[in-house]
């Protein structure tokens, strides 16, 4: 009896909730990706490696990745203060404010883009004054980017809100007590206590960003070499019936991105290890 | 250990094998008699055309389901799917059951006999003035006044100058402007050479590249970006529409492109669906005085000699030419033009 309890688990149903999480996920997510690398499969790897190497996709990569990391990087660093200021203080409106976050998760990608486009052109609302100073954003990349940190907004608010909730102020009335200025407190209490969530948020942001079509393709402007994302690259290429051609640069992506977004994860357990360490 | 209850439970299983046996009866009954009454009269028709015919088809269906209940005495519905025409293409490439596709190049329509003989090899037999019942035609439409005096093509490539031309690579619209451009460079510099020079001064002063038509329509009219958009006839009237008459000018220049509209019956859906009838009666409504008049009336050059000249004040007479005749067709432009690294692309990555 004792010897049958031993391998057991505290939880029961480890092996049926492994068997659906690997058959779901298999279903779901890696038999459409295998998809993509087996249409790729027709071309030779010297079609392939030209494919992937033009210099119209090229340029596309440096803007896509570009602009979603720089996207990424913005928003957690405002995503952080947002968070902040809805959590930390109260003030009229807050509930609003909170709910406003969540809009461009809503909101349909093509009405984001126009609206953006709209307002940034040269006779736009923002677009009429910064014209004049010379600065261009609809139609040139900085628009690419505005679209991007536009839609990656709420996911570091979201996923930063929570453990800050949780993150009693006592901790920062104890660090100051113990002498700590504001900026000590904020370095060495606050900030490393979100940082693994502030990492998934400037993750899940910068997936997203390297993702999106619907809105960027709006304010872009689309110039080959200069304006033109990756996934419209993609869909050029499946509007000439060219799918080996359309994989090879998607799979360029889902490798890129997995690539990045392992590295992310790694990140965030090393930083959750050396954390430990430290406390 | 199974044979041990099994008496007992005969009558039962009797029981619920006769009541098998019937309901299967009765469901194979109604779904032959479902079929029966399907391949009789087909309820519905599917459309499958490009993004700006969504008005067009709409007034049509409207006139031809009337017709159709009153020559059978059935009721059809004709269902619409709009889109970019490639795309729309692959749509029904990859299964989107259409009986019909009208679209807004012979290219689209080709790809469907190449995957898959979706459509008759000799599809442009099947249907009067090569089964396009319209063409519509490539226009400048200037601000006002047409400051900037834009008469013809040889206007566009002069420095400074903005030009809003949809994107060439996923819309036909864009195709066909740069295509015009081509020709006209063709003709006048008289080499290959020198059209690939012309077309790439031209695309030099594109600021913005749209995906398609009506995007392009919105830089220009309502961002007020360029000095000229080159687009179809018949957006320029939706341009008057939307905006108000005399805000803009269409010019006509001294060359352009015969956009035609092609459609087709897709033979693999009717067959399967039995609505052969019915999308042929459809088509051949397309050519039909009614029709012409309706599509005269969006602003599409009708093929009917007859109502084309009746409506020539909106229609002036413009020297054009056919991709087929004077480029050798849409398969030959889009291997040497439009395929990546070719033409298109080396005026637009080499500037």
């Amino acid at each position: 009896m004792a010897g049958a309890y031993a391998n057991r688990k505290v939880l029961p149903g480890f092996k049926l909730t492994l068997g659906f999480t690997v058959a779901y996920l298999s279903l779901i997510v890696l038999v459409p990706l295998t998809a993509v690398f087996l249409k790729t499969s027709v071309l030779t790897a010297d079609q392939f490696w030209a494919q992937i190497t033009a210099p119209r996709a090229m340029a596309s990569y440096r803007l896509t990745f570009g602009a979603s990391l720089l996207a990424a990087a913005i928003n957690a660093v405002f995503g952080l203060m947002l968070a902040w200021a809805l959590v930390r203080y109260s003030f009229p409106g807050r509930k609003i404010v909170d709910a406003l976050i969540d809009l461009p998760f809503a909101l349909p990608t093509a009405v984001a883009g126009i609206s953006l486009t709209a307002i940034y052109a040269k006779n736009g609302w923002l677009g009429q004054f910064l014209e004049p100073l010379g600065i261009k954003i609809a139609f040139t990349p900085v628009g690419v980017l505005v679209a991007l940190i536009f839609i990656g907004l709420p996911f570091v608010v979201r996923t930063v809100q929570p453990i800050l909730e949780d993150l009693d102020t006592e901790y920062e009335e104890a660090a100051a007590s113990l002498g700590a200025s504001r900026w000590e407190t904020l370095r060495r209490v606050v900030i490393p206590a979100l940082f693994p969530a502030l990492l998934t948020g400037f993750a899940l942001a910068f997936a997203r960003a390297v993702g999106e079509y619907g809105s960027v393709i709006f304010i872009a402007g689309n110039m080959p070499l200069i304006s033109e994302i990756t996934p419209l690259i993609i869909i050029t290429k499946l509007e000439q019936y060219d799918y080996a051609g359309a994989t090879a640069i998607a799979s360029v992506m889902l490798v890129v991105s997995f690539v990045l977004l392992l590295v992310i994860n790694l990140l965030q357990a090393w930083v959750a290890r050396s954390g430990g360490k430290e406390s | 250990m199974f044979a041990s209850y099994l008496p007992v439970k005969a009558g039962f299983s009797a029981r619920i094998e006769g009541w098998l046996h019937r309901a299967v009866l009765v469901a194979s009954f109604l779904l032959i008699g479902g079929i029966v009454a399907f391949a009789q009269s087909p309820a519905s028709l599917l459309n499958v055309s490009y993004d700006v015919s969504r008005e067009l088809y709409k007034d049509i269906n409207t006139v031809f389901i009337a017709k159709w209940k009153a020559k059978t005495g059935q009721g059809i519905a004709v269902n619409q799917s709009h889109g970019g025409s490639s795309r729309q293409a692959l749509s029904v490439i990859g299964g989107l059951e259409a009986d019909v596709v009208t679209m807004n190049q012979t290219a689209d329509i080709d790809i469907l006999v190449e995957r898959g003989g979706l459509v008759a090899k000799d599809w442009r037999k099947a249907f009067p003035f090569e089964a396009a019942p319209y063409t519509s035609t490539t226009v400048f439409i200037v601000r006002k006044g047409n400051p900037k005096a834009l008469k013809d093509w040889g206007d566009l490539v002069r420095e400074g100058l903005q030009v809003i031309v949809p994107n060439p690579k996923t819309s036909g619209n864009g195709r066909y402007t740069y295509l015009a451009a081509w020709a006209y460079g063709l003709k006048t510099k008289g080499s290959e050479a020198g059209a690939k020079d012309f077309v790439k001064a031209l695309f030099a002063n594109v600021p913005v590249l749209d995906g398609g038509g009506r995007g392009a329509t919105t830089t220009f009219a309502q961002r007020e970006i360029g000095d000229v958009l080159i687009t179809f006839e018949n957006e320029a009237t939706a341009l008057a529409k939307e905006f108000g008459e005399g805000k803009f000018e269409v010019v006509y220049p001294s060359l352009s492109v015969d956009a035609t509209a092609p459609v087709a019956i897709v033979e693999t859906v009717t067959a399967k669906r039995h609505s052969r009838e019915a999308a042929k009666a459809y088509l051949d409504f397309l050519y039909s005085a009614e029709a012409q008049e309706i599509i005269a009336k969006h602003s599409f050059r009708p093929a009917d000699p007859a109502i084309l000249a009746k409506y020539r004040d909106r229609f002036p007479a413009v020297q054009s030419f056919k991709v087929e005749d004077t480029l050798g067709g849409w398969e030959k432009v889009q291997r040497e033009h439009f395929a990546d690294g070719t033409i298109y692309d080396q005026i637009m990555t080499r500037r």
